[in-house]
């Protein structure tokens, strides 16, 4: 017999906030519906079966004006490792001058994810 | 005390500022200024860092300070002026700024056309009169935001969250990715004022409860804070009698809400909307004293800062018109209305159109939460245009171009909001043409 299973999703891709339906029968994606843009189809597809999330939170940054430089997942991270991220960008220190864009953290945990700079931070003087 | 003279000066060097000074330059003001009191350009931006700024304006999914990264680049690639540490105290008609700072000392600027980007600032606990002692621990969201993110200080580890803004969902996130415990956040509307992707990403991917109809009825401890009472409220926002909880905590965050910061707008005399507490403008965003205009959050309080770097070109042009003497005084002046189902609209009045121009764009705020929607414009009591909405929340700015030719001569302009017939519904729009 089929497994078939209704998700409401909920899709987080832009502030329109679409809701819809995906419906997984043994494993993978059957049905879909209420989701208005190819973007927010792929995002719940991937939320039934493998959520994921972009991450942004601080590191320490040393000589700057400020004592944190903000940071981004340059993709999405699985959302069960989001926490072990974290875990290690509060060990990573850095130095200023930073420019926005660089790479802070590459290959975070082996899982492909990069983390780079949000903002440039001057160094003072 | 050293004089200047400019063409066009912002007041705020956050997004509304930084669009209104680049737009004014390019609409061939010669002599731009922006003032700002922080260290740098970007204003709130700067410690929203979480990600979902700039989808409609770049295409591209930025955080806080990328998406005002962007503007600060393209200021710089001007010879825009910038003023930073340099604080406001007051803009009289006339156009002259008198300002201070550290640097410069009293400086007076003498502005043909001044775009007021002040921002808003968030309601606090005297705001929502919320009973108890007054202990250490209880912070509004942005200023706890603005301590984490920007200068490394977590403001409490056991967190409640009043109120269920945008900012209050960000920081429940933003706590929990610090190691703090969010207990709950309590709502007292039936429906919360946030985003919904911010309540999926924010709240239940961590399991944070959001209690709505809820409302703190005291805040407990003496230095510190200790814990909140809540009660259920019925639908006239009353508290239900035996409801009572008390949660624990040692940190409260308040996402009460935003109020334009219109201070210098007021004592200039500026009129001002009483709902939006922003000035009343026309569609070029001039407020009641020629050569004064408005945009951003200082004008109503938007929902995506895309809208704000919208809005403030179209002020910052403004401004450049009227500095360049072609922005001529209106002929008669139109006032538009919100009516059944809205709370606000922007525009609030309109000066002549000028040749050429095809629609007008106005911004809303709904009353209240509603399903599908027809948003009607009515000219002179006469049903003019409609456009269904899928969806209609508080939390986010409805936005509708209404063509000029619908508009025509008619004296009183009213927009509204009434549930769509089921039929209508079920089509996708029943626009006539842009």
């Amino acid at each position: 017999m089929m497994a078939r299973v209704v998700h409401a999703i909920q899709c987080i891709g832009c502030p329109i906030g679409c809701g819809g339906e995906v419906t997984v029968e043994d494993g993978s994606v059957a049905e879909m519906t209420g989701f208005t843009c190819n973007k927010g189809q792929a995002y719940a597809a991937e939320e039934v079966v493998a959520p994921k999330r972009m991450v942004t939170t601080t590191v320490r940054v040393s000589g700057g004006g400020l004592p944190l430089l903000p940071v981004v997942s340059v993709t999405p991270v699985p959302k069960e490792r989001i926490f072990h991220c974290l875990q290690l960008l509060r060990s990573v220190s850095v130095a200023a001058p930073v420019t926005e864009g660089e790479i802070i953290v590459s290959d975070a945990l082996g899982l492909g994810v990069d983390f780079r700079a949000a903002r440039d931070i001057p160094s003072i003087q | 005390m050293r004089e200047f003279s400019y063409d066009v000066v912002t007041i705020g060097g956050g997004p509304a500022g930084m669009a209104a000074a680049l737009a004014a330059r390019e609409a061939g003001a010669e002599r731009v200024l922006i003032l700002e009191r922080d260290r740098e350009l970007g204003g709130i931006l700067q410690q929203c860092i979480h990600n979902g700024f700039g989808l409609r304006r770049f295409e591209e999914e930025l955080t806080g300070p990328g998406y005002a990264h962007r503007y600060v680049d393209m200021v710089k690639a001007t010879d825009i002026d910038v003023w930073l540490d340099t604080t406001v105290l007051a803009a009289e008609p006339g156009g002259i700024i008198t300002s201070v700072s550290p640097h410069a000392g009293l400086t007076v600027v003498r502005a043909k056309s001044v775009v007021y980007a002040m921002g808003c600032r968030e309601r606090t606990r005297g705001a929502i009169r919320t009973p108890g002692s007054r202990p250490a621990g209880v912070f509004t969201a942005g200023a706890a935001q603005r301590m984490v993110n920007m200068e490394g200080y977590l403001p409490g580890k056991e967190v409640v969250i009043v109120g269920s803004g945008d900012i209050g969902l960000i920081m429940a996130r933003r706590m929990t990715f610090e190691g703090a415990k969010v207990k709950a956040v309590f709502e007292i509307m039936p429906y919360s004022n946030g985003l919904t992707r911010n309540i999926v990403q924010c709240l239940e991917d961590f399991g944070i409860p959001l209690y709505l109809g809820h409302s703190v009825t005291a805040i407990h401890g003496k230095d510190r804070v200790t814990g909140i009472t809540v009660s259920q409220v019925n639908d006239k926002l009353e508290v239900i009698d035996g409801t009572a909880f008390d949660v624990a905590c040692d940190c409260v965050l308040l996402s009460v809400g935003l109020i334009p910061e219109n201070e210098l707008g007021r004592a200039a005399g500026v009129a001002l909307d009483p709902i939006t507490s922003g000035a009343r403008v026309d569609q070029f965003r001039q407020t009641s004293i020629p050569g004064f205009f408005a945009a951003g959050n200082v004008l109503h309080v938007h929902d995506l800062v895309d809208w704000v770097s919208e809005e403030a070109a179209i002020a910052g042009r403004s401004a450049a018109r009227h500095a360049c003497g072609e922005l001529a005084p209106s002929g008669r002046e139109r006032s538009v209305m919100a009516g059944e189902g809205l709370r606000t609209v922007v525009p609030q009045r309109l000066s002549d159109f000028e040749p050429g121009k095809m629609s007008v764009r106005f911004y809303f705020r709904a009353a209240k939460p509603m399903g599908a929607s027809l948003l009607q414009f009515w000219a002179d009591g006469a049903l003019a245009f409609e456009r269904k909405l899928r969806v209609v929340k508080p939390s986010e700015m409805i936005v509708a171009d209404i063509p000029v030719r619908k508009i025509g001569d008619a004296a009183t302009l009213e927009f509204r909001v009434v549930p769509a017939p089921e039929q209508v519904a079920a089509e996708e729009e029943i626009e006539e043409e842009a």
